[in-house]
C-alpha cells in the first residue's frame, strides 16, 4: 500500500497538508509531497481538492490462508448475573443480515452456567444454531478461560465473521482470540457491511476521538472479527424459529485460570469533570430558585449526565464554583449539552457552543440559546422536564 | 524486578478540530503529545518501584521524534528507555505492533539475566486508535496473564492485586501472580509531573536506545504494514449530527419528538 | 544565531505551563483576593524544584545554574498564570540562594544554600529601606564587630518574602571612608534574637506575594556569615541585583503574554455591532502593539540570559530587559483591559488583576527610572 501525490494535478493548495495528523505530507515548491512521516491512514486522499492523490492498495499477500474454508456469522454473548447482555441481542439482528447476505449460517455462542431454560427464548432473534458451554466456573468472566475456549471452537468450525459486544469483557478477550488465531480485529464498530464484490466484511469505526470515520478490512485473514458498540444495532423483534442447539460440558475448575478472582464490589459512581463528560445537563436563571435545580438533577440522573450551569446560577449559590460553563468558568464540549431556561448571552455560549448536540428548553423563543440549538423547545422547563424524563425512563426501559 | 511501560506518542486529538470549509482535519498547531493512558501506565510503574523496588523501563515504536515521550518519562523517574524505530515497523496495525514490542520485552529480558518475575503495565487505549487492543494482544505475545481495565493495583510478593473495572456498577478484585500485564484507565492515579531536575537529568545524563528491526531479529512478514492483518480501506469525515430546528406542538409531542431525534443521533 | 530552545528546555516550558495551568490557575484570583499563598500548592512547587532551579544539583537544586535561560523560560511560564508566585520563586531564587552560591563559602553553601534549594527555607533580599529606595547607596541600617560578632541595627522595608522567610541576606553598612559608605551583606537566619517581622503590606498588585518591613535590634550573628568580604556590599550587591533583574524581566514577559492571549480570546469572541470586535482596526492595532512588545521583551530577557550563562557582561542588556519588559507589561495590560471594556473593571475577568500586577513591575526591582539612568550611563561613558 502506498500514497502518492500526481504532481501534474496538484495545484499545491495546501489541504492535505492541513489534514495531515502526522505531518506525512508538504508542500514544496507549489507541489504536495509525501514525507517519511506518512503513516498511509490516507485522510490525505480525502481531502485533496484536485484528486491528486493517489492511495494505491494493493493486495498484501504473505501466507494465502484458504479464505473458502471459512463459512458463518457468529455471535459471541457475554452475560451477567443470569441475564445475556443486551449487546448480544442487537449483534443477532445484525448477524442475521450479514448471514442472509453471504448465504450461511448465523450462530450463537453463550460460555456460561445454567442457561439451559433461557435458550429457547434465545433461539428467537435469528439464530441457526446456539454453541451453549456449559461449566459452573463460567458463571463468572474468566479472561483466559474464554480466549481458551473461543479459540478452540474457532479454530473447530472455521465462521467468516465473529462478532463480539465492545464492552469490557467483549474488549479483553476478542483482542486475545485475535492473537491467538493471528486475526484480524476492528475494535468498537459503528457500522458493518458486506462488499458486494469480494464478500469481505467492511467495518467501520470511529478514530481520532470521532473526528474521523474508517473502514477497514481483514482480506487475508479469518475469522473477520469485531467489537460492536452497544446501541449500534437494534434488536430484532423476537419470531419462533427452528434452532440447532449444542451443548458442550467443559470441566473446568477455579486452578484452571491463571488469574483468580477474589471478589465483586460495587462501584461508586465517581464524579466526572464537565471537561471530560459526555452529557451534560445545564441550568440557568430560568430555574428560578435553588430548591428548582432539583429537576436539572433529576433529568441528569435519568439521562446519565453531568451537571452544570450558568454564572448567574454560581453566583446565587444555586451550585458550585467549579460546575460553571461560560467565559469566566469552564469550556465544556460533550456529545450532548442541554440548557434549561439559559438565555444564551455570548459569555456562557463561548463555554458549550461546540458541543455535538444542543438542546435547549426556554420559555422566551427570542433567546439567543436557540440560535445555536440543534433541538429547541419553547416552554416552560417546569413542565417540559419533567415529561422529558418520563420519555427517557420510557426508552431506558424498552431499550433492556 | 522489571517494570515495563509501553507509551505511545499521539496527536492531541482533544483539539483536533474539523474546518466547515474544506471539511478536514485542522492540523496546524497540534501537539504530539503522549498517550495519556499511558502516562497513568508509567506513574503507576514508578509508585511500584517506589514501594517495592525495582526497575523501570519505558518502551515505544515509533518515528524518531517520538523520542520525546521517552525523554519525559525518563524525567518521570523511568531508569531506561527504548525506541523501537524502524521503516519497516510503519503502518503496523495492532497485531505488528503488539510483535515488535514482545520481541524488544523479550530481548531486554534476556539480555538482562532472563528475568522470570516482571510486569508489563500499558495504557487501556491510544487517543488516536481508540482500539484497546494492544495490551492484550502483546499479554498473548509474552503467554502473559491478562487483566484489563484496571483502576487500582497493588503490589504483594509476587502477586498483583487489581481492581478491574466489569461494569459500570461493578469492579471486580482480581488476582494474578508475576509476570503479568494489567491495561489501566485514567483512574488508577493522577500522573507526576517530571520535576525541574528530572528533566535536566532525563537530557544531560540519559539516553534512549534506539533498537531496530535487526536488533529486534524481527521477520518481515510479522511487522509493519506486511505484518497487519487488519487494513483501511477508507476514510472519511463523519456526518455533522443534528439539523437546526425548533420543535413544535404540545409539551408532550415536542418531548417525544426530542427523544426520537436523540436515539437517532445515538445519544439516548 | 540560533534563536531556538533545545529539547530541555522545550519540555521545561511545557512542563512548567501545564503545572502552572493544572495547580496554580484555579486559585489565582483568590489568592489575590486574600492575599494569601496557598501552602499545599507552596509543597507543590518545592517538590518540582522550583525554589532551587538556578543551584547545582549537589547543593539541593535542580541544576540549571549555567541554563539560565531555562530558568527565565520556568519564571515566564509561572509569571504567564500568576505574578505572585512568580516573584516568590523568582526572587528566593535569583537575589538570596543564587548569591550565597555565587559569593559564599563552603560552610555557607552547606549551611544555607541546601534548604534554601530545597525550598525548606525561604529566602529574602533585604535591601530597601524607608530612606533608600532608588538612591540605595544611603542605607541607614548598621553593624558593628563585638569580639567575632556583628551587631546589626535597623530595619528594611518592602522585603519580598520578608514575612515567610527564615533566611536573609541583609545589606548593612559597616563602615565608612570619606564619603563613601562601606557596605557589607550579611546572611541571617531569622532565629535569632533582636529579629522581628513588622508591618505585612497590603498591596496594590502581586498580593499574594507577602511584602513585609524586618526589624533588627541588636541582632547578633557569628562573623561567618559575611558573605563576601567585608566592604564588598556595595560591588556584591550590584551583582545580585544584575542576576535578579534578569528574572524579574522574565516574570513580566509572562503577565505580558497572558494579557495578549486574554485580548485575543475576547476579541474574537465579544461580538458587537454584528461582529467580533477583533474585526475592528483599533483593536487590531492594539493587538499588534501589545504582541510586538511582549515578542521584543522576551527577545531581550533571553539575550540578557544568554550573555550571562555565556560569561559575556550582561548588566545592562539586564536593564534594558527589564526596563523593556515591565513597559511591555503594562502596556499589554492597560490595552487588555481596554478590550475588554466593562468586564475589564470586573475582577471576574483576569485582565484585572494582570494590569494591577504590571504596576508593580515598573517599580520594583529597580525603577523605569533607574534603568533608564543605568542604561544612559553605560552608553554614554563606553559607546555601549
Amino acid at each position: 500500500m502506498s500514497i502518492t501525490v500526481d504532481s501534474e494535478l496538484c495545484s499545491g493548495c495546501g489541504a492535505c497538508v492541513a489534514s495531515c495528523p502526522y505531518g506525512g505530507i508538504e508542500v514544496i515548491d507549489d507541489k504536495a509531497c509525501i514525507t517519511e512521516d506518512c503513516n498511509l491512514c490516507g485522510a490525505c486522499v480525502e481531502a485533496c481538492t484536485m484528486d491528486a492523490i493517489i492511495w494505491t492498495k494493493e493486495e498484501v499477500g504473505i501466507e494465502k490462508v484458504d479464505l473458502s474454508q471459512y463459512k458463518g456469522v457468529w455471535v459471541i454473548a457475554e452475560h451477567y448475573k443470569g441475564n445475556i447482555h443486551k449487546v448480544a441481542y442487537q449483534l443477532l439482528g445484525k448477524g442475521r443480515e450479514l448471514a442472509d447476505t453471504l448465504h450461511v449460517s448465523l450462530t450463537l455462542v453463550i460460555l456460561g452456567d445454567a442457561f439451559d431454560d433461557q435458550l429457547e427464548e434465545l433461539s428467537m432473534y435469528g439464530a441457526d444454531e446456539i454453541i451453549y458451554v456449559k461449566s459452573k466456573i463460567l458463571k463468572n468472566y474468566y479472561s483466559d478461560l474464554y480466549t481458551k475456549t473461543l479459540t478452540e471452537l474457532i479454530t473447530e468450525n472455521k465462521p467468516e465473521i465473529v462478532l463480539i459486544g465492545a464492552t469490557a469483557t467483549g474488549r479483553d478477550f476478542a483482542p486475545r482470540v485475535a492473537k491467538r488465531l493471528n486475526a484480524g480485529l476492528t475494535a468498537d464498530c459503528t457500522g458493518l457491511e458486506i462488499d458486494s464484490k469480494t464478500n469481505n466484511l467492511f467495518q467501520t469505526r470511529p478514530t481520532f476521538g470521532g473526528n474521523i470515520m474508517a473502514t477497514i478490512r481483514t482480506p487475508n485473514s479469518r475469522p473477520q472479527m469485531a467489537t460492536v458498540r452497544p446501541g449500534t444495532f437494534k434488536k430484532p423483534e423476537a419470531k419462533k424459529r427452528k434452532v440447532n442447539i449444542r451443548q458442550i460440558d467443559y470441566d473446568y475448575s477455579e486452578k484452571d485460570s491463571v488469574t483468580k478472582i477474589v471478589k465483586v464490589i460495587n462501584r461508586e459512581k465517581s464524579k466526572v469533570n464537565l471537561e471530560d463528560a459526555e452529557i451534560i445537563v445545564a441550568g440557568g436563571r430560568g430555574v428560578g430558585k435553588k430548591e428548582n435545580f432539583k429537576i436539572i438533577e433529576e433529568l441528569a440522573e435519568a439521562i446519565g449526565a453531568e451537571i452544570g450551569g450558568s454564572r448567574v446560577t454560581v453566583e446565587l449559590n444555586w451550585i458550585p464554583q467549579d460546575q460553571q460553563v461560560g467565559q469566566t468558568g469552564k469550556t465544556v464540549t460533550p456529545k450532548l449539552y442541554i440548557a434549561c431556561g439559559i438565555s444564551g448571552a455570548i459569555q456562557h455560549l463561548v463555554g458549550m457552543e461546540n458541543s455535538d448536540i444542543i438542546v435547549a428548553i426556554n420559555k422566551d423563543p427570542s433567546a439567543p440559546i436557540f440560535n445555536v440549538a440543534h433541538y429547541g423547545i419553547v416552554g416552560d422547563l417546569h413542565k417540559v422536564i419533567p415529561a422529558l424524563i418520563e420519555n427517557i425512563k420510557k426508552v431506558k426501559s424498552a431499550e433492556d | 524486578m522489571k517494570i515495563f511501560t509501553c507509551i505511545k506518542q499521539v496527536p492531541g486529538v482533544s483539539e483536533v478540530k474539523i474546518d466547515p470549509k474544506t471539511n478536514t482535519l485542522v492540523r496546524k498547531g497540534i501537539p504530539s503529545i503522549t498517550n495519556p493512558m499511558d502516562n497513568n501506565a508509567t506513574e503507576l510503574a514508578l509508585s511500584i518501584k517506589e514501594k517495592h523496588g525495582g526497575e523501570v523501563i519505558a518502551l515505544s515504536m515509533g518515528p524518531p521524534q517520538a523520542e520525546e515521550v521517552l525523554r519525559q518519562a525518563l524525567a518521570m523517574g523511568a531508569d531506561e528507555a527504548y525506541l523501537l524505530t524502524d521503516r519497516a515497523f510503519a503502518g503496523a496495525d495492532t497485531l505488528a505492533t503488539s510483535h515488535t514490542l514482545g520481541l524488544a520485552i523479550k530481548k531486554i529480558l534476556k539480555d538482562s539475566g532472563d528475568e522470570k518475575k516482571y510486569l508489563v503495565i500499558c495504557g487501556t487505549q491510544a487517543i488516536d486508535g481508540d482500539t484497546a487492543q494492544v495490551g492484550p494482544e502483546l499479554a498473548e505475545e509474552l503467554g502473559l496473564p491478562q487483566i484489563t481495565y484496571v483502576q487500582k493495583c497493588e503490589l504483594k510478593g509476587d502477586k498483583i492485586i487489581t481492581e478491574r473495572v466489569f461494569r459500570s456498577e461493578e469492579t471486580v478484585i482480581i488476582e494474578s501472580k508475576l509476570p503479568a500485564l494489567i491495561s489501566v484507565l485514567k483512574e488508577v492515579n493522577d500522573p507526576r509531573f517530571p520535576t525541574m531536575t528530572g528533566i535536566v537529568n532525563a537530557h544531560e545524563e540519559m539516553e534512549v536506545k534506539y533498537l531496530n528491526a535487526n536488533d529486534l531479529k524481527a521477520g518481515k512478514e510479522n511487522i509493519g504494514l506486511t505484518g497487519s492483518k487488519t487494513e483501511v480501506f477508507k476514510i472519511f469525515i463523519p456526518e455533522k449530527k443534528g439539523k437546526h430546528v425548533v420543535l413544535e406542538g404540545s409539551v408532550e409531542e415536542m418531548v417525544q419528538q426530542l427523544c426520537n431525534n436523540l436515539k437517532e443521533d445515538k445519544l439516548l | 544565531m540560533d534563536f531556538s530552545l533545545t529539547e530541555k528546555q522545550k519540555m521545561i516550558r511545557r512542563v512548567t505551563r501545564e503545572f502552572a495551568e493544572k495547580h496554580i490557575a484555579p486559585i489565582a484570583e483568590e489568592s489575590d483576593q486574600q492575599s494569601r499563598l496557598d501552602p499545599q500548592v507552596m509543597e507543590e512547587m518545592k517538590k518540582m524544584g522550583y525554589f532551587g532551579t538556578c543551584i547545582p544539583k549537589e547543593y539541593g537544586g535542580a541544576g540549571l545554574h549555567e541554563d539560565t535561560i531555562s530558568f527565565c523560560i520556568i519564571t515566564e511560564e509561572i509569571g504567564r498564570i500568576d505574578a505572585s508566585w512568580s516573584i516568590t520563586t523568582g526572587v528566593h531564587a535569583s537575589v538570596c540562594a543564587y548569591p550565597i552560591y555565587k559569593f559564599g563559602t563552603e560552610e555557607q553553601k552547606q549551611k544555607f544554600l541546601i534548604p534554601l534549594a530545597k525550598g525548606e527555607k525561604l529566602g529574602v533580599f533585604a535591601l530597601t529601606e524607608a530612606n533608600a529606595g532608588s538612591d540605595a547607596g544611603g542605607v541607614e541600617t548598621n553593624a558593628y564587630l563585638d569580639g567575632d560578632e556583628w551587631v546589626l541595627n535597623g530595619s528594611k522595608i518592602f522585603a519580598t518574602n520578608g514575612g515567610i522567610a527564615e533566611t536573609l541576606l541583609v545589606v548593612t553598612k559597616t563602615g565608612q571612608k570619606g564619603k563613601r559608605k562601606e557596605l557589607t551583606v550579611f546572611i541571617v537566619d531569622t532565629n535569632t534574637p533582636g529579629y522581628s517581622v513588622g508591618v505585612r503590606e497590603d498591596k496594590l498588585g502581586v498580593r499574594a506575594s507577602n511584602t513585609s518591613e524586618l526589624v533588627f535590634q541588636d541582632v547578633r550573628i557569628p562573623k561567618e556569615n559575611v558573605l563576601g568580604s567585608v566592604g564588598s556590599g556595595f560591588r556584591i550587591g550590584l551583582q545580585i541585583l544584575d542576576y535578579g533583574r534578569i528574572l524579574m524581566a522574565a516574570q513580566c514577559v509572562g503577565l505580558g503574554q497572558a494579557a495578549l492571549e486574554a485580548s485575543i480570546k475576547y476579541a474574537n469572541e465579544r461580538v458587537q455591532f454584528g461582529r467580533p470586535i477583533g474585526s475592528f482596526q483599533g483593536v487590531q492595532w492594539k493587538i499588534a502593539d501589545m504582541g510586538v512588545a511582549v515578542e521584543c521583551a522576551r527577545l531581550l530577557t533571553y539575550q540578557a540570559a544568554w550573555m550571562c550563562d555565556n560569561g559575556l557582561e550582561y548588566g545592562t542588556m539586564g536593564s534594558m530587559a527589564k526596563l523593556k519588559a515591565s513597559e511591555a507589561a503594562m502596556q499589554a495590560t492597560h490595552d487588555a483591559v481596554q478590550i475588554h471594556g466593562g468586564y475589564g473593571l470586573m475582577k471576574a475577568y483576569a485582565v484585572e488583576r494582570y494590569f494591577r500586577d504590571a504596576k508593580m513591575a515598573e517599580i520594583y526591582e529597580g525603577t523605569s527610572e533607574i534603568q533608564r539612568m543605568v542604561i544612559a550611563q553605560k552608553l554614554l561613558r563606553r559607546g555601549y
